[in-house]
């Protein structure tokens, strides 16, 4: 990467623009994506329990139309109901 | 007859908007329909130049808004197409001067006994923009590929989009296919994947632009030049043809050298 990266840069402007795109139809900032995600986290985790690591919230584009996606994985638990 | 308002504009500056109002409406006289453009830069007019007829202006635009003279009389008729007429931009007057309301009225004036109405957009979002989209039927954006012109041209299709003026048609100038084999510059495709509106027209990068402009004679003029063809295949799709895009595949180096031999380089 950096210096001696090797990926051409048609590459990395169509990666750049792809983020870029996202947020410039959404008006949403990088940074306001980031407290949306963490909300977010604080909602999910009053009901179940989640691994915040594990968890993937992005805003993805398809076509002209915007969404925003979340993979959240369920914490594993021993069952701890009698029976 | 009634007119088709198109209305080409980009969000960034310089992408090749003038460039593809003048070729496209000469291409479509040249088709034997019947073209008014309308320069909707106020205050930095060009079309005018570009298509030769600076000398021929007396009136303009904003003459007719401020009822100085008939519509008929702010027609320059171009020096070879008997169907292709310009109605310049003001060049001293402010963009005030001009509302979207009196484009809507003078396109519909024009409407009765014209086949299209090209209006040409000056860069930006602004009033000018407002202006020159307010009475267009279809619109066509302008892009480069290359991050900033993609991205203003992303802004401008939301804009038109909440204008309920969309969905727009893209023409993609300047593409350097030798460039884009080494993965040097966007694609085609990638530039269509960002943007997802449909693509009309993929216009190369073309020396024979510039020559064209110095002289005042569009390049659709010009048989032989690349851009003159990406061009006038515009122009047949804008009537409704199918016409198969153009392999911009690079020319090999001796293939170039061949033409270079022959003169035609
Ligand atoms: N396909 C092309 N190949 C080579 N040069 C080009 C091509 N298209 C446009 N140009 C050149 O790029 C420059 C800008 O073009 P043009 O004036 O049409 O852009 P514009 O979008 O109208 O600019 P503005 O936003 O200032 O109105 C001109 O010098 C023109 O000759
Ligand atoms: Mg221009």
């Amino acid at each position: 990467m950096g210096f001696f990266s090797r990926k051409r840069s048609a590459t990395s402007a169509k990666e750049r623009l792809q983020l870029v795109l996202v947020h410039d139809r959404t008006d949403l900032t990088p940074g306001q994506l980031d407290e949306l995600k963490d909300d977010l986290l604080k909602a999910i985790s009053k009901y179940i329990e989640i691994d915040p690591e594990a968890v993937r919230i992005e805003l993805e584009k398809d076509g002209r139309e915007q969404r925003l996606v979340a993979d959240i994985p369920l914490k594993h638990m021993p069952r701890h109901r009698a029976g | 007859m009634t007119a088709k308002v198109i209305t080409v504009t980009s969000g960034k500056g310089g992408v090749g908007k003038t460039t593809a109002v003048a070729n496209l409406a000469t291409a479509l006289a040249m088709d034997g329909k019947r073209v008014v453009c309308i320069d909707g830069d106020i205050g930095l007019r060009n079309l005018d130049v570009v298509m030769g007829l600076e000398n021929r202006i007396v009136y303009d635009l904003v003459d007719v808004i401020e009822g100085r003279c008939k519509l008929k009389q702010a027609m320059i008729r171009d020096k070879h197409l008997p169907d292709l007429y310009l109605i310049p931009a003001a060049q001293t007057r402010d963009k005030n001067a001009v509302s979207p309301s009196d484009m809507v009225r003078i396109c519909n004036d024009l409407r009765p006994d014209t086949d299209f109405v090209i209006v040409d957009s000056p860069a930006g979002i602004e009033r000018g923009f407002r202006n020159a989209i307010a009475a267009a039927d279809s619109v066509l954006v302008v892009t480069n590929p290359e991050v900033s012109a993609v991205r203003d041209a992303d802004r401008v299709v939301g804009l038109l989009e909440a204008e309920e003026k969309g969905p727009p048609s893209l023409i993609i100038n300047r593409l350097n296919p030798n460039l884009v084999k080494n993965n040097d510059m966007l694609s085609a495709e990638d530039v269509l994947d960002l943007l997802g509106i449909r693509l009309i027209g993929i216009v190369p990068e073309d020396e024979n632009v510039i020559i064209g402009s110095n002289r005042g004679a569009p390049t659709v003029g010009d048989a032989k030049s690349r851009a003159g063809q990406a061009f006038r295949n515009i122009a047949k799709r804008l009537q409704g043809e199918e016409v198969p895009f153009m392999d911009l595949a690079p020319q090999s180096g001796l293939w170039n050298a061949i033409q270079r031999f022959a003169g035609r380089k």
